[in-house]
């Protein structure tokens, strides 16, 4: 369905990594983006501008992208219905469980957190037992 | 000046997401698809982000400053609980059901369409949930 593309992600990942290596040796700050966008309103005072600002980073970065190179597809596969489930699921399993993608699968991991160990190895096998479920077992063939 | 720091490592962190393929849902959802046509494409994302973080975290104490003066802020909680697990559970169930994690998804809400803003919409909802849940001492 889609290509492999192994040089060009791992080059995004060495980006990623970069924001990560900026964030804890300049600021001082694990870069998760669910903890950071979800203290957004939450946190403290003077605890809101820097989130605020990567946040507005994160949200701009496709405009900065579109200069150097045309923009990839964004496919949605799943229905609105299920969007919003999903998104629910996201937002509230993500700060129940003190992170995401990013602060547990590579600021935890990166930091040999056994803690983010699990939590990573527990959301990639429920995500892929879910899209066996949707693909394989709910809908034939 | 801090500020301005976190607004560019907002930046490259957003353009690492789309040059690693991860802002794709359907790229994402072939990457945890294994029983199918698979595309290992984002374990190279991770491999890559992990390469450099190893050595962002390397060698921190738990009283290091950061450049800015700031403390640097490790998670202090080593504990692996049920809070931790079923966080994961729901977080994965998500993530396979649409494809989306919350850093694409923000990076996607100018560019990828009215979809984007139903499931990031969903997404603060759930977090403002959680926020309440905790304020309220259901949690």
């Amino acid at each position: 369905m889609t290509t492999f593309t192994p040089l060009q992600s791992l080059f995004g990942g060495l980006l990623i990594g970069f924001s990560t290596l900026l964030m804890i040796r300049l600021l001082g700050k694990i870069a998760g983006i669910s903890g950071i966008v979800g203290q957004l309103w939450s946190a403290p005072k003077g605890d809101r501008a820097w989130r605020a600002a990567f946040v507005l980073g994160l949200v701009l970065s496709p405009l900065l992208y579109a200069l150097l190179a045309p923009l990839p597809q964004t496919q949605i596969m799943a229905s609105t219905p299920w969007l919003i489930v999903s998104g629910l699921l996201v937002g509230f399993g993500t700060r129940l469980g003190s992170g995401c993608t990013s602060g547990h699968g590579v600021c935890g991991l990166s930091r040999l957190s056994l803690r983010s160990l699990v939590a990573t190895l527990t959301f990639m096998a429920v995500a892929m037992l879910v899209v066996w479920l949707v693909r394989h077992v709910l809908v034939a063939g | 000046m801090n500020g301005v720091i976190a607004l560019l490592a907002g930046l490259i962190f957003g353009l690492g997401l789309i040059v690693g393929g991860m802002t794709n849902p359907a790229k994402v959802l072939a990457f945890l698809d294994i029983a199918g046509d698979w595309d290992p494409s984002l374990a190279f994302v991770m491999a890559g982000a992990i390469a450099v973080g190893f050595f962002a975290f390397k060698n921190i104490g738990q009283h290091s400053k950061s450049w800015s003066g700031w403390p640097i802020q490790l998670p202090a909680t080593t504990q692996i609980d049920a809070k931790l697990v079923i966080g994961a559970v729901m977080f994965g169930a998500g993530w396979g059901l649409a494809g989306f994690c919350p850093g694409p998804a923000v990076a996607s809400v100018l560019t990828g369409g009215s979809q984007v803003w139903m499931f990031v919409a969903s997404m603060l909802a759930g977090m403002g949930l959680y926020t309440l849940a905790v304020r309220r001492g259901w949690l």
